[in-house]
This record gives structure tokens, sequence and C-alpha cells, in this order.
């Protein structure tokens, strides 16, 4: 296919500290994501893995060679840049699902809607449609107190699609769920890239959520150690 | 997006009721104390040259000039004479009027009641002078005051005292043990701007007053009033030409008496008043520094406190000016919430003095306004640097804030 990856990693690199306490997270990794691929990015603490996922989401900047994101050189954007791409482009899903305390879903789900500049009442239209492709209608106006653990992820990910993004980047989403919520989330996952194309880097070290992937990437000590299609997803 | 930021901040306030409170109070404290003073400031100031300009602004007030304290030893007080009066009312061409007259408190007494009231003796310019009239009956007749009858006029207070809503005329009283007949009721003029009852007063004639209540011949007051179009300053220079000649004081020496106009009065009044509003102003900024430090210090517990929000809100596409503004829009509304509380409070405060001193309430419009400008400039200016170092995070170490 002629078309253009989304994502492309080149000789990328990413140092930590100075002179022999130099620590290198990266060590010139090329990698490249198209559209509509859902990968797992795995590997053991201190492998990359959650280094080159932030780089992923113009959430840092290589210390050398070439991230590219929507075919701009993304690691030379400033800070402000990279916030527009992120708003615009990039929808977050963390482990620690990251809700606003004391605020509604639908207040959070709104959030990124209020950087866009978008007006209340659209807001409040787009963020109801997105609670209620994650399966949470009528719970828009819990706090997450009030939520299961499982249901505050659903928010967090309606949060990060509401601005229709193009890549999803999610930080180990089920790493404070048990089986059966991490299986639901897994499946809310798989269907909106299947149904939405919505592109979804996900870092997970547990190999039967990386199972729903369709593609698995392995890091070790700063470089990719395996890069592998999943047969059961593919 | 200023309006949302507005509810966003008022929310986050309102998440910490006791600990907004307790950083507003420099705040509230510093303005209520301002705004308290400067209204009761303004409200006796008003009332001070609203007496004055009752006594009219044409009147100047002759006493004798009272040894100072440290001043030259060889000043010898003397006392205004009658010849004094009596060169004055020869000599001055440019007066309306000039009366003499002399005042003490004394005991007044009418069947089983008595009262303290102050007691003038005086002649019949004094009406003129003063510009003062009676609200009933009349007042002296010229053989009255030169003969020294006993007759006088009361205050509203004293016909108060005495006869409540009765009338008083043809009634005689006992002033200082002598008796004297009530000619005529005074108009009411009301509490001074130094708290006095100007109605607790009793008149009769210079001579009766001398005779039976001082028991001297001195006069410890005359009053002047300039021609109408007349510059009071020229009629004063007219007045310490003519006592310098009665009172035969040597070319070389100081006067030993005193000229003022109600003006120089007024200015007096006005230039102390100067004073303590610049006095207030420093004591208002020490403490409205004392609550805008307490505001900065709060706006950075506040910003460490969230910081995962922020790097949340970083992550998903703010921008840092979206940071700092919200930051700097919950410090400036914290510290504008100050203000208005210290208003209200302020405002109250000097309602309430205003009715248990009597002065008229007299709020300003330009100092309220600059109280609400000057609290919301402290939260921005103290809620800067929090908001600053809220917006420069990096979202990566925000977000793994704990």
């Amino acid at each position: 296919m002629a078309e253009k990856p989304l994502i492309t990693f080149d000789k990328v690199r990413k140092s930590y500290g100075m002179g022999e306490a130099q620590v290198h997270a990266l060590a010139g990794v090329d990698l490249s994501i198209r559209r509509g691929e859902f990968v797992a990015i795995m590997g053991p603490s201190g492998s990359g893995k959650s280094t080159a996922m932030n780089i992923i989401g113009c959430l840092d900047t290589p210390t050398s060679g070439r991230y590219g994101f929507m075919g701009v050189d993304a690691g030379r954007l400033d800070r402000n840049r990279r916030a527009v791409l992120r708003n615009l482009y990039i929808g977050f899903v963390f482990q620690g699902y990251n809700l606003l305390p004391r605020t509604t879903a639908v207040e959070n789900v709104e959030l990124p809607l209020i950087y866009r500049g978008v007006p209340h009442g659209e807001r409040r239209k787009r963020a109801l449609e997105a609670l209620d492709q994650v399966g949470l209608s009528g719970r828009q106006n819990h706090t997450p107190a009030e939520l299961s653990g499982g249901q505050q992820q659903r928010v967090a990910i309606a949060r990060a699609i509401v601005t229709t993004p193009t890549l999803l980047v999610a930080d180990e989403p089920t790493g404070n769920l048990d089986t059966a919520r991490t299986h639901e989330i897994m499946e809310l996952m798989t269907r909106l890239n299947n149904e939405i194309g919505l592109t979804i880097v996900m870092v997970t070290h547990e190999p039967d959520v990386a199972g729903y992937a369709k593609r698995t990437i392995g890091f070790l000590d700063g470089h990719i150690a395996s890069d592998t299609l999943n047969r059961e997803a593919a | 997006m200023i309006w949302e930021t507005v509810r966003l901040a008022l929310r986050s306030i309102r998440r910490n009721v006791l600990r907004s409170f307790l950083t507003l109070l420099g705040i509230v404290i510093g303005v209520a104390a301002v705004i308290a003073m400067i209204t009761i400031g303004s409200g006796t100031t008003e009332k001070v040259k609203g007496d004055i300009s009752k006594l009219g602004s044409n009147l100047l007030v002759v006493r004798a000039a009272r040894p100072e304290r440290g001043g030259p030893a060889s000043f010898t007080p003397r006392q205004l004479e009658e010849k004094d009066l009596l060169g004055l009312r020869k000599g001055l061409t440019n007066a309306k009027a000039v009366s003499a007259a002399s005042q003490s408190t004394v005991r007044v007494v009418y069947g089983p009641e008595n009262i303290a009231a102050s007691v003038t003796g005086t002649d019949i310019e004094f009406f003129t002078a003063r510009d003062w009239n009676v609200s009933s009956g009349r007042i002296f007749t010229e053989s009255e005051v030169r003969g020294g009858a006993n007759v006088c006029l009361v205050g509203q207070t004293v016909r108060q005292q005495f006869f409540g809503a009765g009338d008083p005329e043809g009634i005689a009283i006992r002033v200082n043990r002598t008796s004297c007949k009530i000619i005529g009721v005074l108009e009411s003029k009301g509490t001074s701007g130094f708290g006095q009852d100007q109605d607790n007063v009793v008149m009769m004639p210079l001579g009766s007053f001398q005779r039976r209540v001082s028991g001297n011949r001195n006069i410890d007051t005359i009053y002047v009033a300039a021609q109408d179009g007349i510059a009071t300053s020229d009629v004063q220079d007219s007045i310490e030409a003519i006592l310098r000649d009665t009172r035969r004081i040597a070319p070389d020496a100081d006067n030993n008496f005193e000229v003022r106009d109600m003006t120089q009065i007024a200015d007096a009044m006005a230039s102390a008043t100067t004073t303590m509003t610049g006095m207030l102003g420093a004591v208002a900024a020490v403490s409205l520094l004392v609550g805008g430090i307490g505001i900065m210090n709060i706006m950075l517990v506040s910003v460490t406190e969230r910081t995962r929000e922020i790097g949340i809100r970083l992550a998903i596409g703010a921008h840092e000016k979206h940071i700092l503004i919200q930051f700097l829009v919950e410090a400036t509304v914290l510290s504008l919430l100050g203000g208005l509380i210290g208003i209200a409070l302020g405002l109250s405060l000097a309602g309430l003095a205003s009715l248990t001193l009597s002065i008229p309430f007299a709020p300003s419009i330009p100092i309220i306004l600059l109280a609400v400008g000057f609290s919301a400039l402290i939260g921005m200016v103290f809620g800067f640097f929090p908001a600053l170092r809220g917006a420069r995070l990096d979202p990566i170490d925000a977000l793994r804030h704990e």
C-alpha cells in the first residue's frame, strides 16, 4: 500500500541524565504504525515502552532522531503546538483513569472540547453521545467516586474519543481492573478499532490483554526486540 | 470560555469553603477597615462642613490669644473688653454685624427639675451674625440689652426638658440662682460636628450675663459678619488694625488676640482628614499585602494539590495559557470575593457608626470601585506566580504525581 504510515520512528533516541550517569531509554528505534492498527507495546519495566508511548502521544520529544506523526515532524514542535496536536488527533486512556474528582462524568468527557472552543450546547450533546458509545448512558451525572473502576475507565475512554481522534494512546488501561472488567474494556477497545477504524497504541505487561491487539511490539533495553502480528486477532 | 473558567474557579473555592474564607480574611479586614474609616471620615467632614456653612462663610471669630506653651514669657494674655467691641462697631465699615458674646455652662432650674445648659450672654446683632432666629416669641430689644434686663431665650432642648410641648413664654426660670423671664424659643440647630447639642442653650443680654453669671466684664468672643460680596480677608485686616489700636499693642509686638474665619477652620478640618486618609492608606496597604501573600500561599497549595488535574488538562490539549488563566482567574475571583465581603462589612460598620454618632452616611462610590479594582489586582498579582508554576508543569511528571 502506498498510504503513508500514521506514526514513524526514525532512529529515535531518548536519553536522561548527563555523562556517565546517562541512561538511554530509547537507543535508536525505527518503527512505523499505519492508520487503523491496534498495537500492543510490551516489555519489562525500564525497557523504554513508556518513553516510546509518551513520544507517540506527543507528550515527550526524542533527544535525537525523527518522530513523524501524520507526516509532521512532531518531535520538533514546541509545547503548545504539541498540545494542539494532542487536542485534535490524540485521545488518552491511563491506568489510573485520571478523571477529575468531584466532577460529573459528562463534564469530564466534555473537557477536551472546552479547549477546542466548542460551544456549550454542542459540547454536551457530543459528550452524551460518547458516553452512549461506551455504554454509560444514564450515568452522566455521576461523579467518579460514584462509579466502579470499570465504569470510570469507560468514562475515560469516552473522554478520549469525544474529539473523534485519529489515535488512541492507552497506558495499561486494565491495570487496575479485575478479569471480567478487563475483558469488557478490551472488547470495547476492539469494537472502537473495528467499527470506527480508531488507531490504538496500548502499553501493557499482560499477555492476555496484548492478545486483543492485532500487533504486538516487544521492547527490551531501549530496542524493539520483537514485532509480531497476532494470528488470533488478524 | 472566560465564564467557564469563572464557574470552575467558584466551584473550586466552594470545595474548600473554610480554607477559602480564612485565606480571604486578610483582604476582608483590610478592605472593610478602609471602607468603614473613609465612609465615617467623609460623613464627619460633611457634618462639620454643614455646621460651618450654617454658621455662615462670611463669619469671623475674634478671641483673646491664649499663652502658648513654650511661647515667649513676656506674653501677657488680655481678655477682650467692651472698648474693643465699641472700637470695632465704630471702625468697621464693611461689616454687617458685630456682636459680643460670653458663654458659660451653668445649672438652669425650673420647678423641681434642673439641667446643665450652655448659657450665653450677647446682644441683638448676634442673631444676624450667627444667622439664628427665634421659632416663637421675640429676641431682645435695644433697651433690654442696654439695661441688662432679666429676660432670656431658650433652645429647643431646654424647652423640651422643662415644658414638653408647652409654650414657655412669660414663664420665669432660674439661671445660676437668679430669675429670668422667657421671651422666646430659639430655632433648632441640632448637634454640632463635635457632638455638642446646640439646642441645650439659654441666651440672655450680655450685661445680665456678666452681672449674674460670670461676675466679670469680660467678653469671650466677638463675632463679625462681613457684608455680602466683601472678602473676609479684607475684613480680617481691618479688625486687626482696629484692635491693635484699641488694645494699644506696640508696633513690634505680636497680636494678643486671634481672628479666624470659617474657611480657615474648614481648611484645618480638611487637612486633618487628609492626613488621616493618608495614614489609613498605609495601614490598608500593609493589610492588603498580607492578604495578597495569603492568597499566593493558598494558590501554591492549590496548584500542588491539583498537579494531577493540571497533567490531565495538559495531556488532553490545554495550552500553558489555559492553565495560567484558570489559576489566575481563581486567585482573582477569590480576592475579589474578599473585597466584596470587605466592602459589605465596611459599609455596615459605617452605617452603624453613622446611626450611633448621628453623622450622615456618606459612602463614596469611587472609593468602593477602587476597593473592587484593587482587590482584583491583588489576586492577579499574587496569583500570577503560582499560576505560572502550574502552567509550566511537564504533563508527564504531572500525571505521575500522587
